[in-house]
């Protein structure tokens, strides 16, 4: 299921093609499509930092730095997300060279099956690792009697964010490595490379930006994680809250400037993931037609 | 591209291997623990957990919410894919960026800013309490934040096909006579039906799960406003593991039914394009 379909190659229509709606129709539907972008998403963003901000910025900056629990929070988010990304990273690529490059039994399920993670809810997907590691469980006693805590503990917010965010980097790398083709690895098979000289050589330069693409993705939903991690944590503060569980937190206690503010901090970082969604797209495309312009040679 | 021979390539065994062992242990064995564990309840229990007069009004009530703002999220994607393949304006390629931020944005954010909007004496809430209409906690406000999170799949889903539609075909039926209304609901119409109706199963089944942002908006009244992924964390609250697991099943159950949807939608599209 393509939680993020493949973004639409903007191809400029030849300008004759637009002037066929008449004025009225073409200024009624810009008009209405700024309408709708405005009000469901511009507003909102903007009303993020209006209201940050509210008190001014001194007390916008104290509400982000002087809690030790807020701190707690990003210093958190910042070890959970990018961990579940690099297990994901890993997944990803391994799952990218089989699929893309070889044929097998169960090569069509197994695709499926990545996406699985993308139609369970976050709340199942959290209580699933509650029901196996909880401690009404043995395992979850076992562990807890040999020195491990895994629910409502860092290890289960890694876990959870993992699951929601599995199918990312699998998803962006499989086309790209399928484009790029294989004749660049088998030449340097031929001339002795090594399987790993080979990957690290050939095969990651032909993929960075797709695989530096799924990471930005994957990341951005990572640090962003709600359900899962609220059904895992504890919601423990000071230890088990993650930045967009802190955010629920002060709302709950009534302190908006300071869920706001660092609603504010998350929301700068889904911008900065957009924006650099937006420069790579180009070379994730390059990166593929590279592939595409070798085999008609 | 046809696959290469396992002897041509190294690594098939050590991918596959390590793809199959992490699907296995992160995604497989969790979700079967699940099952097993609603399946310990045994036939009747399992009904008297899963399907008790609160529980059947959580799912209509996740269901209601999510098919709404998924119906919602195709004239707007419609709308909004046509006129950012269709037209030129000034700020066009921003619109079209701006269109991917419910995808990164987290739900708890939208749930706060969202409720925060809607109140009644919110920036937006303010003008909508005159006309007796309560956004914030109320079912109106779930579809709302609904409508947010699933926004961008009808508009990527319609894009690339509006897109890709023959200039020649519009031409060929406007010179054989047809008026331009003529064309749009016979010639462009029926080849955005199926990207439309992908999208739309996109949302919804993002509607279906979504919690992070629903919290914040709605009241969480049994009976009113409570979803079922809320109902869940309700018994897991009671320690009632193998009730929440039961109620995770029937999500499940939802969520897979939708998922071959989906598979059919696309494997029918492509199928249907070449």
């Amino acid at each position: 299921m393509p939680a993020n379909p493949q973004p639409a190659t903007v191809v400029l229509a030849p300008p004759s093609r637009d002037n066929r709606d008449p004025w009225y129709v073409r200024w009624a539907l810009i008009g209405l499509t700024l309408g709708i972008v405005g009000l469901l998403i511009v507003v909102p963003l903007a009303s993020v930092f209006v209201q940050a901000t509210a008190k001014g910025l001194y007390v916008y900056w104290d509400n982000l730095v002087a809690n030790a629990d807020t701190r707690h929070a990003v210093f958190l988010t910042m070890v959970v997300a990018p961990v579940a990304v690099a297990m994901n990273v890993v997944f990803g690529v391994a799952a990218a060279w089989a699929i893309a490059r070889f044929r097998f039994r169960g090569r069509g399920l197994l695709i499926t099956l990545i996406d699985l993670p993308f139609s369970v809810s976050p709340v199942v997907a959290g209580l699933v690792f509650v029901l196996i590691f909880g401690l009404q469980t043995p395992l979850g006693l076992w562990l807890r009697d040999h020195g491990y805590q895994v629910i409502f503990a860092p290890p289960a917010l890694v876990l959870a964010t993992a699951f929601v965010t599995f199918p990312f980097v699998a998803r962006e790398l499989i086309p790209v490595l399928e484009a790029v083709g294989p004749d660049e690895e088998l030449a340097a098979r031929s001339l002795g490379a090594s399987g790993w000289q080979l990957f690290w050589w050939i095969t990651v330069p032909n993929i960075k930006w797709g695989l530096l693409y799924g990471v930005i993705l994957c990341n951005a939903r990572a640090m962003g994680e709600f359900g899962a991690v609220y059904v895992v944590s504890g919601r423990i503060e000071g230890q088990t809250d993650t930045m967009p569980l802190r955010v629920q937190k002060l709302w709950e206690g009534s302190n908006n400037p300071a869920a706001f503010a660092l609603a504010s901090v998350l929301t700068m970082l889904a911008l900065v993931t957009l924006v650099l969604k937006v420069l790579i797209e180009p070379k994730v495309r390059s990166e593929q037609e590279a592939g595409k312009t070798a085999e008609t040679e | 591209m046809s696959g290469v021979s396992r002897r041509a390539l190294p690594g098939f065994g050590l991918g596959l291997g390590y793809a199959i062992a992490y699907l296995t242990l992160l995604v497989l064995i969790p979700l079967a623990a699940c099952l097993a564990k609603a399946a310990s309840l045994g036939p009747s229990e399992f009904v008297a957990a899963a399907w008790t007069p609160r529980a059947v009004a959580a799912y209509k009530l996740t269901f209601g919410v999510a098919l709404a703002a998924a119906a919602v999220n195709v004239v707007l994607g419609l709308i909004v894919a046509w006129t950012l393949v269709r037209y030129q304006f000034w700020g066009k390629r921003l619109v079209d960026a701006l269109v991917d931020v419910p995808l990164a944005l987290p739900t708890a954010v939208a749930g706060l800013v969202y409720a925060s909007l809607y109140v009644p004496n919110g920036w937006i809430g303010q003008f909508l309490t005159p006309l007796g209409i309560q956004a914030a906690y109320s079912r109106l406000g779930i579809v709302l934040v609904l409508v947010f999170t699933g926004f961008p799949f009808v508009v990527r889903t319609v894009q690339p096909v509006l897109d890709d539609i023959d200039a020649e075909m519009e031409e060929a039926a406007s010179v054989l006579g047809a008026s331009r209304w003529q064309t749009f609901r016979r010639v462009l119409l029926p080849t955005l039906i199926p990207p439309a109706l992908t999208g739309f199963a996109l949302a919804f089944a993002r509607g279906l799960g979504e919690y992070g942002s629903v919290i914040f908006i709605s009241s969480n009244k049994i009976f009113e406003t409570e979803i079922a992924p809320m109902l869940i964390l309700v018994r897991l609250e009671e320690y009632s593991y193998a009730e929440a697991a039961a109620i995770a099943t029937v999500l499940l159950g939802f969520s897979f039914v939708l998922l071959a949807a989906i598979n059919y939608l696309e494997y029918r599209s492509k199928r249907n394009a070449g």
